[in-house]
């Protein structure tokens, strides 16, 4: 393809101007920016009036229980809401996932029952037409699913041995490239599109019949969304002339995924230094001022925190409240050495001072130890006043999936508009052990879920026994989980496909399978427990062993103690080479996650009392925390254990949830500080 | 050598510069009514930890410290082990690790000539000392601590005559220390020597009581109300005040 527009004018040609390239076009045009916050500018006060819009709406919606409308009767699409404002006077940037803000979309291809049950649960009635369509003559994800499901699958789900599948929901977790919209318009990307369907000759297997048709569905989202944006009075099949208009486009983008998608994870990916390029611009040309560009970015940070779907209070149980996780991944090193941040880097957390501070989006800063001293400070300094920004190592990342890669939710990294990932939940490796001590048995609802193995009969438990008995149950859960989600993912192609996000996508983009393990903590202590110091069983009248009696000390992970340490180690790598072992859906790359954040609460309910210690019902540790109160020589040690993990077997992410009160971190130079 | 080891903290932000390892040392001469530590108070329990494994166990952690955290003992009274905080500093210093020395100057002895020698040879590897002044009136210091003031001052003195960079720290207690006469007296001492680097003022907090309940002990403050921030931000002007009159600024 050979690519002109005026609205390039000025930029750097490049190869991004023959093929989709986003990066191509960031790497030959940014500004790395390596001064301090001083140009930042503070809200308008039209960003005030907007805001206090919005905040006048949450309360309202709070004092309504929570949701304050939601569609019943008009299925969310691309095009099935007329444009939507707070203040059109007053928005910079515009649109909403309805035709009024706060007002939820109904998303039903994921499932009738979810989407029934979301309305019901918030006291709406979904249309009794829509309902019977989606049973009798439109099948959903949700229903395909369950065609295909065997009785081990739903014990294991209804036991919770396997828990959060993405079955009945919308899996989420794949980041279109938005920037692609304010690039290049989407008459290019049409165009392109179109040659990529053609390039799959005349073949006619599986893969092909599939790929062309996904091809054309994407096609055809990409001319609903120019629709949509046309009902806003903006023509996206150009290219954005400017920064307001790059905003406005690469916000259009998301807000078509999230008309189209009610995800477990919906995240924006890596737009900062891709806009300032077109800040840059305007600013040196004199078409805006820092505080008109500052303004844009206010309302669309603003806009993507009035994102909001229709979900049941048992999802909003496992994720703690009702996240849509727009992360957006800020900062980080190039390459080529020179730093990713740049001033759009410092606009985007400067909206926590200008808006104040909130969950979404979720603001996460690629952390290195090369980035530019003013730019760590300002973070440091923005963390300590919002505790909103969230951090993960680019040193870690970049080598795996080099400079213009993205988080998706909170942990999952991918590169954008390249990889993509099936979003799988995860398996309870610390019920998964109660399950072999006890041979397959629940310890709570005493049904045989797992295969009846032998259990363990002895009074004491013996350490050899106990792992070698572990690793065959471990081998039986990795087969029935990776199974759940082959189906999973096949049947959200299916009948929920993310046409949208997959438009924004090259055409052959690398499939990541991801898992996940909650309870690390509890096994390795666990073990620990049983092979350090002496464990004894307490059988219950059925012989189930449901609890344990612990003699002596042990050493525990969390404190950089090798002894443990490398229990914790040697479990990722084992369940890891596990679920490596199976055939995956689609050619995926199986990945696992070491990652809760809060569901570990939800998972540590359905948990009988573990060897460690930890008695039935409380809490798990999140992700790959040691367990609270157990680390006892500090943060680093703590970190440090955590450090051990290998990121090979864990590349979909190890999370470490970490609270420190801020006199902890250092004393306040009013009081300490030279004389 | 071995030592007596209360615990050790892998991230302490408040003990000397930058993120540091801080070792607190067991066993403690003095008995501060505010002391938040008494469990660190008898000498020779604890764990025994060996100056290599020591030294050792803080290399894993020098990402975390960069160049310019480091070492901190504290304690407890770390000189009452001086021979082992020698040789751990000596084998930090050898391999370049900044330590720091967080001390009462309670053990400083001038007319013990073994003492004198010890201390010197310490110094040799000692990058900075904390010292803790907790009053500088002689007789509320032996109300406050059960001994005189006197091995602390004179350790002061000692520190400027050695050329040893300082940072003081003083506990700021209502109804105790928080007092414009005593705060005036203490800036005026410290603007009479000429290595203090930094005023690290700390308001009284009762974040320790709980220690105490454990200890199954009575604590003595009981009812002493912490000082708030803003009161603890006017002790350290007053103090500043006098030690900048005192230099003539």
């Amino acid at each position: 393809m050979n690519m002109n527009s005026e609205a390039w004018n000025g930029f750097e040609a490049g190869q991004w101007q023959r093929d989709i390239n986003t990066r191509d076009f960031i790497q030959h045009n940014y500004t790395p920016y390596e001064g301090d916050e001083e140009f930042l500018a503070g809200p308008t006060q039209n960003t005030k009036d907007l805001w206090d819009m919005v905040m006048d709406l949450s309360k309202k919606e709070r004092e309504a229980g929570g949701v304050l409308d939601m569609d019943t009767k008009v299925v969310s699409t691309l095009t099935s809401h007329g444009p939507g404002y707070l203040d059109k006077n007053k928005e910079t940037i515009v649109g909403f996932q309805t035709d009024a803000p706060f007002k939820r979309g109904m998303n039903i291809y994921g499932g009738v029952r979810m989407a029934v049950k979301a309305c019901e649960d918030n006291g709406y009635t979904v249309d009794p037409e829509i309902v019977e369509f989606f049973t009798t003559h439109r099948k959903t994800h949700n229903a395909g699913v369950f065609d295909v499901y065997d009785p081990e699958i739903r014990a294991c789900r209804s036991n919770h041995i396997i828990t959060g599948l993405p079955d009945a929901y919308g899996r989420g977790r794949i980041i279109g490239d938005y920037r692609r919209v304010a690039l290049y318009g989407t008459d290019y990307l049409i165009e392109d599109k179109k040659a990529q369907k053609e390039s799959f000759g005349r073949v006619y297997t599986d893969d092909v019949i599939r790929g062309k048709e996904e091809i054309s569905e994407q096609i055809r989202a990409l001319q609903e969304l120019t629709k949509m944006a046309e009902s806003y009075g903006f023509d996206i099949s150009k290219p954005a002339k400017n920064v307001q208009e790059a905003i406005q486009f690469v916000y259009f983008g998301y807000l078509g995924a999230v008309k189209e998608q009610n995800g477990a994870a919906m995240s924006l990916g890596r737009t900062s230094t891709f806009l300032d390029i077109y800040a840059q611009r305007d600013l040196e040309n004199g078409t805006f001022t820092e505080e008109q560009i500052q303004e844009f970015v206010d309302h669309f940070i603003m806009k993507l925190r009035c994102v909001k779907f229709a979900r049941t209070p048992e999802y909003n149980s496992i994720f703690a409240g009702d996240p849509v996780w727009v992360t957006e991944s800020l900062g980080g090193m190039g390459v080529d050495g020179r730093t990713l941040v740049t001033k759009m880097s410092f606009r985007y957390l400067n909206t926590l001072n200008n808006l104040g501070a909130a969950p979404e989006p979720n603001l996460t800063v690629l952390w290195s130890n090369h980035l530019p001293t003013a730019w760590k400070k300002f973070c440091a300094k923005m963390s300590i006043k919002s505790s909103s920004i969230q951090y993960e190592n680019d040193e870690l990342m970049r080598p795996i999936h080099g400079d213009d890669y993205g988080i998706a939710c909170c942990v999952s990294s991918m590169r954008i508009g390249k990889d993509m990932q099936f979003f799988g939940a995860r398996a309870n490796l610390a019920k998964c052990l109660l399950y072999a001590i006890n041979g397959g048995v629940d310890e709570i609802t005493k049904v045989q879920v797992g295969p009846a193995y032998r259990p363990i009969t002895s009074e004491y438990l013996d350490y050899d026994e106990v792992l070698d008995k572990y690793k065959t149950m471990m081998k039986w859960l990795a087969g029935v989980y990776v199974s759940a989600l082959n189906i999973i993912h096949y049947m959200h192609d299916k009948y929920a496909y993310e046409r949208i996000q997959m438009a924004l996508h090259d055409r052959d983009v690398k499939r990541y399978f991801a898992t996940g393990i909650a309870g690390l903590s509890v096994v390795a202590d666990s073990l620990s427990a049983i092979k350090y110091a002496k464990v004894k069983t307490v059988r219950d009248d059925d012989g189930i062993v449901v609890s344990y009696e612990t003699e002596g000390d042990f050493p525990k992970y969390g404190n950089n103690d090798d002894r443990v340490d490398s229990i914790a180690v040697e479990l990722v790598t084992f369940f890891m080479n596990e679920i490596r072992s199976h055939h995956v859906y689609r050619n995926g790359v199986p990945s696992m996650s070491v990652l809760t954040i809060t569901s570990n609460v939800t998972y540590g309910k359905n948990t009988g009392d573990t060897p460690c210690g930890r008695k039935k019902g409380q809490p798990l540790a999140p992700g790959a925390n040691p367990m609270h109160g157990r680390d006892t020589h500090g943060a680093v040690a703590s970190l440090s254990s955590v450090a051990k993990l290998p990121y090979k077997d864990s590349q979909d992410g190890i999370s470490n949830t970490f609270s420190i009160i801020p006199n902890a971190l250092g004393k306040d130079t009013v009081i300490a500080g030279d004389l | 050598m071995k030592g007596y080891i209360h615990s050790v903290e892998t991230f302490g932000t408040v003990d000397g510069p930058g993120v540091r390892y801080v070792i607190f040392a067991q066993g403690c001469p003095m008995r501060c009514l505010y002391c938040h530590n008494p469990d660190t108070w008898k000498p020779g329990i604890g764990e025994e930890r060996e100056t290599d494994d020591l030294i050792k166990d803080f290399e894993d952690y020098i990402p975390y410290y960069g160049t310019e955290g480091g070492i901190t003992v504290t304690g407890g009274e770390p000189l009452m082990q001086i021979d082992f905080v020698t040789e751990l500093f000596e084998k930090a210093r050898a391999k370049g690790y900044h330590t720091c020395l967080d001390t009462s100057g309670i053990m400083f002895d001038e007319d013990n000539p073994e003492t004198m020698a010890k201390f010197d040879r310490l110094m040799k590897s000692t990058c900075l000392v904390l010292l803790d002044i907790k009053h500088i009136d002689d007789e509320e210091h032996k109300k406050l601590t059960s001994h005189s003031n006197k091995r602390i001052l004179a350790f002061a003195k000692y520190l400027d005559r050695m050329n040893i960079d300082v940072w003081i720290r003083h506990v700021v207690v209502p109804g105790i220390t928080y007092n414009e006469e005593y705060l005036t007296r203490l800036g005026e001492f410290l603007g009479s020597l000429n290595n203090i680097k930094a005023l690290d003022v700390l308001p009284y907090h009762t974040m320790g009581v709980v220690k105490y309940e454990n200890l199954g002990m009575d604590y003595p403050l009981k009812g002493v109300e912490p000082l708030p921030h803003d009161d603890g931000k006017k002790a350290r002007d007053i103090i500043r005040a006098a030690y900048h009159r005192v230099k003539g600024d």
